[in-house]
């Protein structure tokens, strides 16, 4: 009888049905955490989500990669997410278009810094060429940082786990940063953090002013396509460079 | 709801296929958005479906991110292999464009503002 209770709940771990579940039901108690904590930089529901999944799949000796069969379905939506980001483009077009010599160079510098000092930083501290390539896009939305790893010859997934971290850096500093350097008008805060931690900066920013939160949006939208854009290129001079 | 979905793939499938046609090394999802842009300021509104799906779709980013930071596990031995160095680099190359975002773009608002 417990060996097939046993068999039987192996079984039902294997389907993508699991995986799926998991994220929600962690994403659920993340968002009442959050809540709870009164939207704690630390409580940040994709790192508490995280956590909460990454704890049951060591408790319960499941595979990453079985999870995955699950997972992979609510990564397949961030396509039509990016897609969706239009939405909010189209709404903030007027304002954008008020400040767009100025936005477009702090774009431009903001996407050229993150790029470079990622390359640069990683082969001065010796880590291994995967490693560099993942670490290009780490600053940009996930699929894009994907498509692009992939493109460069880095890991798509690494990449992905890269932005994650980077996001939550992001999300987490910028608050307790700008207040200190006295950097808090909302659409520097905003743009720099939609250019530095992409969505997940985003949605902090969003708890603090919608003002700051459209510009990151506007940021986060614009620097995912200027990275998928110059990376490769960047890449490629700043490899001719190095050498 | 229905509505959203089907411009939204629809939207995603031309990206991919425009992606494709050119060789661009782009993922069609962020052309299926400039084309879905270009649309919308063509057409001066925004759907009706799509108008009351999106914001619920971008409110729930966050839930989207967790299989991918999940993913980060699969890596451990390879990250912890690299460190405090992985850790520095990552910490340095977020501040730095966050903050050289920051203050050009202050700098070029003031003079802006200064020229009115």
């Amino acid at each position: 009888m417990s060996a097939s209770v046993l068999d039987a709940l192996s079984a039902v771990s294997r389907g993508p049905l699991f995986g799926l579940f998991l994220t929600l039901l962690a994403y659920r108690v993340a968002l009442w955490l959050n809540r709870r904590c009164h939207g704690h930089p630390l409580s940040n529901p994709v790192l508490v989500g995280c956590v909460l999944v990454g704890a049951v799949l060591l408790a319960g000796g499941v595979r990453v990669d079985t999870y995955m069969e699950g997972g992979r379905l609510l990564m397949l939506l961030l396509g039509p997410a990016t897609v969706a980001l239009a939405v909010p483009l189209y709404h903030q077009f007027a304002r954008l278009r008020r400040s767009a010599v100025a936005l477009t160079l702090a774009l431009l510098a903001g996407s050229l810094i993150g790029i470079a000092s990622s390359v640069l930083l990683g082969r001065l501290f010796g880590l291994s060429e995967t490693l560099v390539l993942s670490l290009v896009p780490r600053s940009v939305t996930t699929p894009i940082a994907m498509g692009v790893a992939e493109a460069i010859g880095g890991d798509p997934t690494l990449a992905a786990a890269f932005v994650i971290v980077s996001g939550i850096l992001g999300a987490v500093l910028v608050r307790p940063l700008f207040t200190r350097l006295g950097l808090m008008d909302e659409r520097v805060l905003g743009f720099a953090t939609g250019v530095a931690a992409h969505g997940i900066g985003t949605a902090r920013v969003f708890q603090i002013s919608q003002g700051a939160g459209a510009f990151a949006a506007l940021a986060m939208g614009l620097n995912g396509l200027m990275t998928a854009l110059i990376a490769p290129l960047l890449l490629r001079l700043l490899t001719r460079f190095w050498h | 709801m229905l509505e959203a979905v089907i411009w939204l793939l629809g939207y995603q499938l031309a990206g991919e296929f425009i992606v494709r046609c050119f060789g661009w090394p782009l993922p069609g999802a962020v052309v299926g958005m400039l084309l879905l842009l270009l649309t919308l300021l063509a057409r001066r509104s925004v759907p009706e479906g799509l108008q009351h799906s999106v914001p619920t779709l971008l409110g729930h980013l966050s839930l989207l991110f967790i299989p991918a930071g999940v993913g980060v596990l699969a890596w451990w031995p390879q990250l912890l292999d690299a460190g405090w160095r992985l850790a520095l680099v990552l910490l340095l190359s977020t501040l730095l464009p966050l903050l050289g975002t920051a203050y050009l773009l202050r700098a070029l608002l003031a003079r802006k503002e200064a020229a009115r």
